[in-house]
């Protein structure tokens, strides 16, 4: 049985020019000890999946549909209820380990707070308990530091921090929400190779939330690919990589330059990123799409299955698609 | 061979700073962003300079441009020094080297429209251009960079980062530059975005035989723009070379490591490949390692890295490594 069963999910922004759908209809499953990559460029609404999912969404936010963890749906709880879950069962990473850790509060204290909490253990067994998680994510001297501010610690230093304390209460799952972009790829390598042996060591599932392909590419068994707010295609990672179901996931991987290779001039896809407040009826992508047919824009996207276990959205059959992009 | 249109002498750039809760005559700490780095740059050339944030890529672009005064060194660009330039050259230089930044909304100011933001490096270095001719170059621009006319009215507010990227980089075309630095360019954008900016930069460049110095942390960009590649560390150069030989053999430790650090989008590659991961941060700038400023992080670090700096030693036809225990080293499996 999947860990995480999110069904149907849609994110509405109320805002001044009307609602704005943010995340529209999304199902994806995560099964224990799995990691899954959900891949967008800005606007696709990846970051708003994961607050849904932890009832983190903005005041003016609303979320519907189903998210069940464990066999509970996490969208009817009380507020009460979802503490519990979101300490001891599911924990989140931050994309800026600055901003998500309180500038004013020694890390020993912020640290310690989660466990006080939320396992009810003494402030002086919560630090030693705190002591040893920064250890388990290599943080040298971690005894000595804990007593420091956020501002002392390095970025990559702050980010393990943020690993540590999601870790605190031994989640089963871990939503990971651009663990890596504010930092230096040295950097970025260090924090990709902790998680990994995190993940082996706690058996934690993971959501990986970023728009870097490299990354999924190393770290993700299974890869969803949004645009929109709607799913374009998902599969195992190795499968969408080396033949990509979905004219947009087509083009995002020709535009990433190579290091291994010499390319002249990279693909592009044309125009920008979506305006979440006008998309079209149909499918999000179809104003850039190459092999968009005029019934696109309108006719609504419907998730088919692919094989046994991927899924595209996609008007083109995947046959016409890989003819008509063949010359592209 | 031809004239260096650039060429970078042994250049210091050092700040001051005053450390927190000490006496106001307590002397300040001098912090090396750039220490004595030489490098050329030929007309029509684009030189990427890589390194993690701190690295004092961004500081060596400063300078270049001239808004940070060198501490060392010499700058000459077309054969006279930044230093001693005359009040004119200085104006020339001044329209010849344009930049263009990192941050696109940040760049432009959010109360001119765009045609004005684009027009004001031209009515600033030739303000005797009539009217008519300032907008027909601005014209002439917005469409090079793929903007349409029709949008000339508008704030910079209302376009998203890649179309004020090419605002950015429309308003440093106009003057005609010879030298367009780029600080980051793309590094903000969208992948799918990225990938048009930096053909646009490319097409151009080569359209107006431009000169350009391509800075950005990510290495697989960097390698696709560049002619040649700088890799620099805490302010000191490590590695200089054509970019193709540089991605595939690297020859210093951390360029080795900067490039196993990178990701491929190929899951089948990934799993074929070993990725040693370089520990530890980046050291303070105030205090750096004596001799080999990588040494602590170093994996052939030996005892006589901490003796003295190594210098750049000629290793290939323009080729440069600072490194006396380099080899050279396949990082990327085969494709």
């Amino acid at each position: 049985m999947a860990l995480l069963d999110v069904s149907d999910l849609t994110v509405t922004f109320q805002t001044n020019d009307g609602p704005v759908n943010a995340v529209n209809g999304l199902s994806f499953d995560v099964a224990e000890k799995e990691t899954l990559a959900i891949v967008g460029e800005s606007g696709s609404g990846k970051s708003q999946t994961a607050f849904a999912i932890m009832g983190l969404l903005a005041k003016n936010g609303g979320a519907t549909g189903r998210v069940e963890f464990d066999g509970a749906d996490l969208l009817s709880l009380s507020k009460r209820q979802l503490n519990k879950v979101r300490s001891n069962q599911i924990g989140m990473i931050f994309q800026d380990p600055m901003t998500s850790l309180n500038p004013y509060i020694r890390v020993s204290d912020q640290m310690a707070e989660v466990l006080q909490l939320h396992k009810g253990l003494s402030k002086r067994d919560a630090i030693a308990e705190a002591v040893q998680m920064l250890d388990a994510v290599r943080i040298p001297d971690a005894k000595a530091r804990i007593s420091m501010f956020p501002h002392e610690f390095s970025g990559g230093m702050r980010q393990r921090i943020m690993i540590a304390m999601a870790l605190l209460c031994r989640p089963r799952l871990l939503i990971a929400d651009e663990p890596t972009t504010a930092l230096d790829v040295t950097v970025q390598a260090q924090i990709m190779k902790l998680l990994g042996e995190i993940r082996e060591e706690f058996n934690t599932a993971v959501i990986l939330i970023t728009h870097d392909l490299g990354i999924v590419a190393d770290f993700c068994d299974r890869t969803l690919v949004l645009y929109g707010g709607q799913i374009m295609e998902e599969g195992p990672t190795g499968d969408v990589f080396a033949d990509p179901a979905h004219p947009y996931t087509k083009g995002l991987l020709k535009a990433v330059p190579r290091l291994d290779r010499d390319t002249e001039t990279l693909q592009t896809i044309a125009g920008e990123p979506p305006d979440m407040s006008h998309l079209p009826a149909g499918c999000p992508f179809s104003p850039r799409c190459e092999i968009a047919r005029d019934y696109c824009s309108t006719r609504p996207l419907v998730l088919e299955p692919l094989g046994d276990n991927r899924t595209r959205a996609c008007h083109a059959s995947l046959a016409e698609m890989k003819q008509e992009m063949q010359d592209g | 061979m031809a004239d260096p249109i650039l060429s970078i002498r042994d250049v210091s750039v050092s700040f001051d700073v005053r450390p927190q809760g000490t006496w106001p005559w307590t002397p300040s700490l001098k912090l090396h962003a750039v220490s004595k780095l030489s490098v050329d740059l030929m007309p029509g050339e684009t030189l990427g300079l890589v390194g993690e944030s701190g690295s004092g890529k961004s500081t060596l672009a400063r300078a270049v441009i001239g808004t940070i005064p060198s501490s060392g060194g010499q700058i000459i660009y077309e054969g006279r020094d930044l230093a001693t330039m005359t009040a004119q050259e200085t104006r020339r230089h001044r329209r010849d080297v344009q930049m263009v930044f990192q941050d696109p909304l940040a760049a432009l100011n959010p109360r001119m429209t765009v045609g004005d933001i684009i027009a004001e490096p031209l009515i600033t270095h030739e303000p005797d251009t009539p009217r008519k001719e300032v907008k027909a170059r601005v014209a002439e621009l917005m469409e090079k960079v793929g903007l349409l006319p029709n949008l000339i009215n508008r704030y910079p507010h209302e376009f998203s980062g890649g179309q004020c990227q090419r605002i950015g980089i429309a308003r440093a075309l106009i003057v005609k530059p010879k030298l367009l630095i780029c600080d980051e360019p793309v590094s903000a954008l969208d992948v799918s975005v990225q990938a048009q900016v930096v053909n646009l930069l490319k097409d151009l460049q080569a359209e107006m035989g431009l000169s350009m110095i391509f800075i950005a942390h990510d290495l697989s960009v960097v390698k696709h723009i560049s002619n040649r590649i700088m890799v620099m560390y805490l302010g000191c150069p490590m590695e200089v070379g054509p970019a193709k030989a540089i991605t595939a053999e690297p020859r210093h430790p951390y360029t080795q490591a900067l490039i196993s650090s990178v990701p491929i989008p190929d899951p089948v590659l990934e799993a074929a490949r070993e990725r040693p991961v370089l520990e530890g941060d980046l050291p303070s700038p105030l205090s750096p390692p004596s001799g080999c400023v990588f040494r602590t992080r170093c994996p052939k670090a030996q005892p006589s890295c901490a003796e003295a700096r190594p210098g750049m030693d000629k290793v290939a036809p323009d080729r440069f490594v600072a490194c006396p225990f380099q080899e050279v080293e396949k990082v990327l499996a085969d494709a």
